[in-house]
């Protein structure tokens, strides 16, 4: 029950790079990827949105699938993202590894789009299944030939985290040795419709933390972690360790935090218990800070109930906007990159602090010691995930 | 009296169907009963549905939903912001 | 991990399928029976529930009436296609009202998650949440998760895992034009003879309340489970021969197999080569052509395992050879949808 989990490799297609090395430069130059939408096809042409700009044409192309692919968009940001990891990680056989996808929006692009076809045109119908999310968890499996425990986690925006944290468990026990985990989703008019409907969708960039924040904007990305087990890593370049998580559900509400943040709080207290880590031991906090006014005064709550002196922190959402089951995935390797590079990343678009709660988060870039990073992913259902990385086993 | 109009009836005919409130009929809901909380004990959901129903029907746009509030305290509120606001 | 409470709503009724009553269908989609939801739910909550989570909700809380658990430690879903209905309910709105005037309500219903988080909201459960949705691996998935957390920690005292899927009037028959269903007149009671391809659909939850230690509620135990994404048949039989041998077991020694046909032509022969070979003399039941095929259906072979091992009878219109057991100790549950995501379930006896 004591085997350490090794991360040996990562890899990120966001709206602010599509790899390592290009989203680790927007970070540090604080240039973020929100603009209006370009390839998503909406009526909401002013909102905001954490788009990648490359068709799906373009993606399968670079992939190079052929024109009969049935690679929902998700599908094909999650190759290309996991290419990298295990690259990363110098793998190059695929037997006896595990996948734990997180995806929530699935392959509803592909739904919305023949949703009225399906009936009388059979051109598109292969992707009748691309609904739910194992279909596009499948597409990525198979062009790696991925065969065996593979699954997919879909806990709305803490999917990812949840991969990360079963994958973390599953080495531990010792019942896979490696496994890739993470998530991805793509921009939809579905979610970007939802949470309009929801009307805590920002108009302007978003501002996580600040008392004027007036929402959230979606984004689209992908990201995967290689986790080994330490015996397995030993010759290889590990880049951290997964060395705490936590799970708690909110009970509260099908879509609202709770105003004490019960659930983030219990899932910080879980993943600092399986780390065994003192809270004053975390050195930055990348946060789940959506910009919603319920997240946020939430979140903060659960912060300073955690932290009796508050770490640095920061939503790194201002760069990429919220890309729901992929967030998990991808502040997991912007914390693997704040350990990496001993640096944090600023909250971008923050002026003023929260009045009921005070939290200042970074908002420069700063060189610090990192040896433990926290990262918060909340979603509907009351779903809350922390986990912990840490620089030695 | 309390004053009665069409308006209050379809009102509340319209958030009994809005709202899948299955087991209630307009004579169910008085004027003047509190539509969140402890009466009816609507949440903040149903708010937003109430939102988009004074859009399509009387073509009154909100853009904050914590006006939503005050406006959906009762039938009567509601029915005296639509006369006052209604486009349609 | 033991079985101390369990529940299923699906296409047929517990009392029918030990009565031998099980009905027929003639269509290839068909629901699951009614449920008195408002017994179990309350009027202002109901109003916003679909199918998948009333079904899910009032299944789990008979699982934990019958283990007299009030609140469990976690809360683990698999579902496959989630809460389809509340999907498709706000899809049609964006295209029909061209992506305006849109309320949330269907939209915030209709994550895979929904089940899961509205289950926790009930029972006013704080505790580890999760949700599966691997097409039909989703409830193994839960059974693996469940299985890992007893291991890792001493203090998990009881977990409540299920499956749940539901029809939706258009995205469900969207499986006739992919071939997933079958074409043509049906007769549920013929299709396991089937010369065509696809299969029937229903929908169900099945619920289970699970404890690493045996208490006096206990009646029968889950041992094991394995998933795989692909396996080729030859494969498939050296898999089954290692999993059981984990469990000190031979295929000779199982009592009974729960197998997954489901009359689709193009597939069912990875039962049929198990049916001819290692499981020859074993008696096989098969379920499917009476409560239909999707994705958590293998949560009811679950249920019906466990029931069997309970009640130490053999539901005789489920039986695919002529082979009896009295006693029924150990049943493996083998299961695979197009040819995908397989898994071995473990049942045992106390």
């Amino acid at each position: 029950m004591s085997r350490s989990v090794a991360v040996t490799g990562m890899g990120i297609f966001s709206a602010i790079g599509k790899d390592l090395e290009e989203n680790h430069s927007s970070l540090i130059h604080g240039k973020h990827g929100l603009s209006t939408p370009e390839i998503l096809e909406t009526i909401h042409q002013k909102l905001p949105i954490g788009e990648i700009k490359a068709t799906n044409t373009n993606l399968a192309k670079s992939l190079n699938l052929d024109e009969s692919h049935a690679f929902t968009r998700a599908a094909l940001l999650g190759t290309i993202a996991l290419k990298e990891a295990v690259k990363n990680a110098k793998i190059k056989d695929f037997t006896n590894i595990g996948f734990v996808n997180g995806t929530s929006v699935g392959g509803m692009d592909m739904t919305e789009r023949f949703y009225r076809e399906y009936e009388n045109d059979e051109t598109n119908r292969r992707f009748i299944q691309a609904q739910h999310p194992g279909f596009t968890t499948e597409q990525i499996a198979g062009y790696f030939g991925i065969n065996n425990y593979v699954t997919t986690i879909s806990t709305a925006c803490s999917s990812a985290a949840n991969a990360i944290m079963m994958g973390a468990r599953l080495i531990k026990s010792g019942r896979l040795d490696r496994v890739v985990v993470g998530g991805t989703d793509c921009l939809s008019r579905f979610t970007l419709n939802g949470f309009n409907s929801l009307m805590i969708y920002s108009e302007d960039f978003p501002k996580p933390f600040d008392a004027e924040r007036k929402g959230l904007n979606l984004g689209e990305a992908a990201a995967y972690l290689v986790l080994e087990s330490a015996e397995l890593a030993e010759n290889k370049e590990i880049l951290a360790y997964v060395s705490g998580y936590g799970n708690a559900n909110d009970a509260f509400h099908q879509t609202a935090s709770s105003e004490n943040g019960e659930g983030a709080y219990l899932a910080m207290q879980k993943a600092l218990k399986t780390a065994k880590l003192n809270p004053h031991q975390i050195d930055y906090i990348n946060a789940h800070g959506t910009a919603t006014q319920n997240n946020d005064l939430s979140e903060s709550r659960a912060l300073i109930r955690t932290f009796k002196e508050m770490p640095a922190f920061s939503s790194t959402k201002s760069f990429t906007g919220h890309t729901l089951a992929a967030a998990g995935g991808i502040e997991a390797v912007f914390s693997l990159l704040a350990i990496k590079h001993q640096q944090i990343y600023p909250n971008l678009n923050f002026e003023s602090v929260i009045n009921e709660t005070k939290l200042e988060p970074a908002t420069e870039l700063k060189s610090a010691k990192i040896d433990h990073v926290l990262s918060n992913s909340f979603g509907f259902g009351g779903n809350c995930t922390s986990l912990i990385f840490s620089k030695n086993g | 009296m309390p004053i009665m109009t069409d308006l209050h009836t379809e009102l509340k005919a319209s958030i009994i169907e809005q709202l899948n409130l299955e087991d209630m009929e307009v004579s169910d809901i008085e004027n003047d009963e509190p539509l969140f909380g402890d009466g009816l004990g609507l949440d903040s959901i149903d708010a937003l549905e109430l939102i988009v129903l004074l859009e399509k029907d009387y073509g009154i746009k909100l853009t904050d939903p914590k006006k939503g509030r005050e406006i959906f305290e009762s039938i009567n509120k509601m029915a005296d912001f639509i006369e006052a606001n209604r486009t349609k | 991990m033991y079985i101390n409470g369990m529940a299923s709503i699906a296409a047929q009724t517990e009392e029918d399928l030990f009565a031998g009553d099980l009905k027929s269908f003639q269509q290839n989609i068909f629901p699951a029976t009614i449920v008195n939801y408002k017994e179990y739910i309350k009027p202002m909550m109901l109003r916003r529930m679909s199918k998948a989570i009333k079904m899910g909700l009032v299944a789990a809380k008979q699982a934990l009436n019958e283990a007299g658990v009030e609140v469990p430690d976690s809360i683990i879903v698999g579902t496959g296609e989630g809460c389809k209905q509340d999907t498709e309910k706000f899809l049609e709105n964006i295209l029909d009202e061209n992506e305006s005037f849109l309320t949330p309500t269907a939209f915030i219903q209709s994550t895979h998650n929904t089940v899961g988080g509205q289950i926790a909201l009930d029972l006013k459960c704080t505790g580890y949440n999760m949700t599966y949705t691997q097409n039909s691996v989703s409830f193994e998935s839960a059974l693996i998760d469940a299985k890992l957390q007893f291991a890792e920690d001493p203090d998990t005292r009881c977990i409540l895992v299920g499956g749940v899927d539901e029809l939706a009037k258009t995205s469900t028959p969207f499986y006739n034009l992919d071939g997933q269903l079958k074409a043509g007149e049906i007769n549920t009671t013929q299709i396991l003879q089937s010369e065509s391809g696809g299969t029937i659909t229903s929908e169900g939850a099945a619920f289970f309340l699970l404890s690493e230690i045996r208490t006096q509620d206990s009646f029968a135990e889950i041992s094991d489970c394995m998933i795989y994404r692909e396996i080729s048949e030859e494969k498939l039989q050296e898999e089954i021969s290692w999993f059981l041998k984990k469990n000190d077991l031979k295929p000779e020694d199982l009592d009974a197999v729960i197998l997954g046909n489901n009359g689709d032509k193009r597939f069912d022969h990875y039962y049929h080569q198990l049916q001819d070979t290692i499981f020859k003399n074993t008696l096989q039941l098969g379920y499917k052509n009476w409560v239909g095929d999707y994705n958590t259906v293998t949560a009811y072979a679950c249920w019906l395992g466990a029931e069997i091992l309970k009640r130490n009878e053999i539901p005789q219109q489920l039986k695919l050879n002529n082979l009896d057991v009295k006693q029924p100790k150990s049943i493996l549950i083998y299961n695979q949808y197009l040819g995908k995501n397989h898994s071995l379930t473990l049942l045992r006896s106390l």
